[in-house]
């Protein structure tokens, strides 16, 4: 997935030099404090990095180099703490947003969004404003959202972190349980051990 | 072609200032070919320096100008620094925004139907309290000093920093900030203007010199309520420019010119202000003074900005009332009867300056929203950071005075043959309405959280499809807010559509100014209340169609 990534930021080097591969349906949890870079690390899978980092270094998804791929080609599912549902769509219209194009067709393309949603519980709730739901709801929606628009790999920013500690298990379990479900091979980024135990997977830590 | 947005921009903007003000200065000494003048000469400074009442004329000028800022500056931070503290001082800030929509012209026409000695006041207050049975014999409005032309400027200028302020401050934790000091020891206006202020200020310092720069040079406000004899600078140049006998245009550049030194004389002199009250504010920062005297000025202050905004309030009425009065015997606190006949008499003549006002205005408008946003747009794709540069850079139309390069522009467009068209005079209100839709659209614009653009694209979803179905929608209420304040702006122009419409397009605001030195007054408020009307309408619009739009989400309430 990762082939010889090194980041700098004004000539000091904040993540050195490694490589990474995460097999389908894999979790691979990259620990570190505030700082280290791991936001950065996953910002440049996506493609969102801010120029004033210097990067060297490939990304590959699905053995395919995306490296010189603008995000939206890239097919990088990510999720953020926040959940970042469009304020201004309704839950329905968030998910429209994301499903892939190739579901032609407005009755086909309901259908798809609604068996999304009675898959997450949440049967009956296309119309609904996304400021009336519950953060664990919130949650949900974004990961349909991100998984309505087939992504070849998932990206998790600390996604867990601003939810209510009760809710926290649940969610997990229901992003990691959709992540191997479609064998996706996913890189979770976060400084909360709780988090990479739950992912259950190898851990890599970064900076000091 | 989005990259070509900063140029386009910025060379719709500057080439106009550049040309007019190589147009005023080459015939200020003396170059000016149509006339055959191709020496250089001091001729036109000779004759303006002998002009009877030139120093009186420069004097006027800085006094007023100086006053108003000061005042405005003064008023706005005494109601700001205890605004965060009292609650009915944060509701004040509702009327804000019909203050700032309301032109100038307007409010001055209202302002000097409030105080001219037959004016509303004087009738409140009469006969019971004064014993005037009939207007007195006293001069207000047009004082030889000034004072009503300062008063009808700091009525504007107030609310319009007021608002800087407050928009400055939200990016600072200006709460956490005051505790701190207050814990210290200080009072609540002291805190914010020891723990607050100072770092502010450097954000208010460019709007702070347009209220100077204008104040120094405004032409409709001076119209309306200066003194003829001797005029205030600008309003001698504007009076040479528009007089038949051309022998007096380079008189009328080199007085714009003396208006330009002026106005940057008096920014600098400002600024060694600005050092000299830093320094004393370190010195009794180091001192550690709790400064308690600063309590009862800044609620002086505070109490003064609140009546600023109750004097234009009582303009605006004022107006109102005028246009609709049947009769008004003098000490007659209010009129006999209302009645709409000036309204159905003049509307039928109204017709033609409001669908130009209109045109002008929507127009300047859209062009405005579209280069901001493709501006901001292509600064975020190219990830820029914006410096202190482009801020210079977009306020300089509002820095040098009109007077000092619509002339210069007016000459250009005559040679383009463009002068008196509604696209010169479209593009000479644009470059004063960019200024004000750009700042106020950037900061929400780029504030506008990065990661739903980027969650967008990790969707799939292209730049294009970001833009028009995440960011547009998301910043619907800013951009709908900005697109009020630029109508409100070229509602307002006075001097850029007289000088690209060569006299031939007339807005609501010219044919007010025009009519304000002898007409009615009811048909002046006519005039002044449709002005003030038409913006207010707009602004009631921008904040009322997001409701609307977004009645069911919650999330953008």
């Amino acid at each position: 997935m990762l082939a010889g990534v090194e980041i700098a930021l004004d000539g000091r080097e904040l993540v050195p030099r490694f490589d990474l591969a995460v097999a389908p349906g894999e979790v691979v949890t990259v620990m570190g404090p505030s700082g280290s870079g791991k936001s950065t690390l996953l910002a440049f899978i996506g493609g969102f990095i801010d120029p004033v980092f210097r990067v060297s270094g490939r990304v590959l998804i699905d053995g395919a180099d995306v490296t010189r791929r603008p995000p939206e080609a890239r097919r990088a599912g990510i999720l953020f703490q926040d959940d970042l549902l469009f304020p201004h769509l309704s839950v329905g219209q968030n998910l429209a947003f994301g499903l892939v194009t190739s579901v032609r067709g407005r009755a086909a393309r309901r259908g798809a969004i609604d068996a999304a949603l009675a898959q997450a519980d949440l049967a009956g709730f296309f119309d609904r404003d996304p400021a009336t739901l519950s953060g664990g709801q919130r949650a949900r929606v974004a990961l349909l959202r991100t998984l309505l628009a087939e992504p070849r790999t998932l990206l998790l920013d600390e996604p867990f972190n601003r939810l209510d500690s009760h809710l926290r298990d649940d969610i997990r379990r229901f992003v990691f349980g959709h992540a191997r479900e479609r064998n996706l091979p996913t890189l979770l980024v976060t400084h909360d051990a709780d988090d990479a135990r739950a992912a259950g997977g190898r851990i890599v830590r970064l900076g000091a | 072609m989005l990259r070509a947005a900063p140029p386009l921009t910025l060379a719709l903007f500057l080439l106009p200032i550049a040309a007019g003000l190589a147009g005023t200065a080459l015939p200020a000494f003396g170059y000016l070919p149509a006339l055959g003048h191709t020496e250089v000469s001091l001729g036109a400074w000779r004759e303006l320096m002998a002009t009877p009442g030139l120093a009186d004329t420069l004097a006027l000028t800085l006094r007023v100008g100086l006053l108003a800022t000061a005042l405005s500056v003064v008023l706005a931070i005494g109601f700001c620094a205890l605004a965060h503290e009292r609650p009915w001082l944060r509701r004040c800030e509702n009327a804000l925004a019909p203050l700032l929509a309301t032109p100038h012209a307007a409010l001055a026409i209202g302002f000097a139907f409030l105080i001219l000695p037959s004016g509303w006041l004087a009738r409140l207050v009469s006969p019971d309290l004064t014993g005037w049975h009939t207007p007195p014999q006293i001069v207000t409005v047009r004082d030889p000093q000034g004072l009503s032309l300062a008063g009808g400027l700091v009525l504007k200028e107030t609310p319009y920093l007021v608002l800087m302020i407050l928009a400055a401050s939200v990016q600072m934790r200006v709460r956490d900030l005051v505790a701190s000091a207050r814990a210290l020891g200080y009072g609540p206006a002291a805190a914010w203007l020891f723990a607050v202020l100072p770092r502010l200020y450097a954000q208010i310092r460019l709007p702070v010199y347009a209220v100077l720069a204008f104040s120094l040079s405004a032409v409709d406000v001076a119209l309306i309520l200066a003194p003829g004899t001797p005029p205030p600078l600008a309003v001698l140049a504007m009076r040479w420019f528009a007089d038949y006998d051309l022998a007096l245009y380079p008189r009328a550049a080199a007085a714009a010119l003396l208006q330009l030194a002026l106005v940057a004389g008096a920014i600098v002199a400002w600024r060694l202000g600005e050092i000299l009250t830093a320094r004393l504010g370190r010195a009794i920062i180091l001192r550690g003074w709790r400064a308690p005297a600063a309590e009862p000025v800044a609620a002086a202050a505070a109490l003064g900005a609140v009546g600023t905004g109750v004097a234009a309030f009582a303009a605006i009425a004022g107006m109102a009332l005028w246009s609709v009065a049947a009769g008004w015997r003098f000490p007659a606190a209010l009129p006999e009867a209302l009645t709409l006949d000036v309204w159905t008499r003049h509307l039928p003549e109204v017709g033609r300056p409001l669908e130009m006002t209109l045109a002008a205005g929507a127009a300047a408008t859209v062009i405005a929203l579209v280069l901001a946003l493709a501006c901001l747009e292509n600064e975020q794709r190219a990830a820029l950071r914006p410096g202190t540069g482009t801020l210079w850079l977009l306020y300089l139309p509002l820095l040098v005075p009109q007077i000092a390069f619509l002339f210069g522009v007016q000459v250009a467009l005559v040679q383009a043959g463009l002068d008196g068209t509604l696209a010169a005079v479209i593009w000479a209100h644009l470059l004063f309405v960019l200024p004000y839709v750009f700042l106020s659209l950037a900061d929400p614009f780029r504030a506008l959280d990065p990661r739903f653009a980027r969650s967008a694209a990790a969707l799939g979803a292209g730049r294009a499809r970001i833009f028009v179905r995440i960011k547009l929608p998301m910043l619907a209420k800013p951009i709908l807010v900005a697109a009020a304040i630029g109508f409100a702006v070229s509602v307002g122009q006075y001097l850029p559509t007289l000088f690209a419409g060569a006299g031939r397009v007339a807005t609501l605001t010219t044919e007010a100014v025009t009519l304000a030195t002898g007409a009615d007054r009811r048909i002046l408020g006519v005039y002044a209340v449709l002005q003030a009307a038409l913006p207010a309408l707009v602004y009631g619009l921008a904040l009322g169609l997001p409701r609307l739009m977004f009645r069911n989400r919650r999330g953008l309430a």
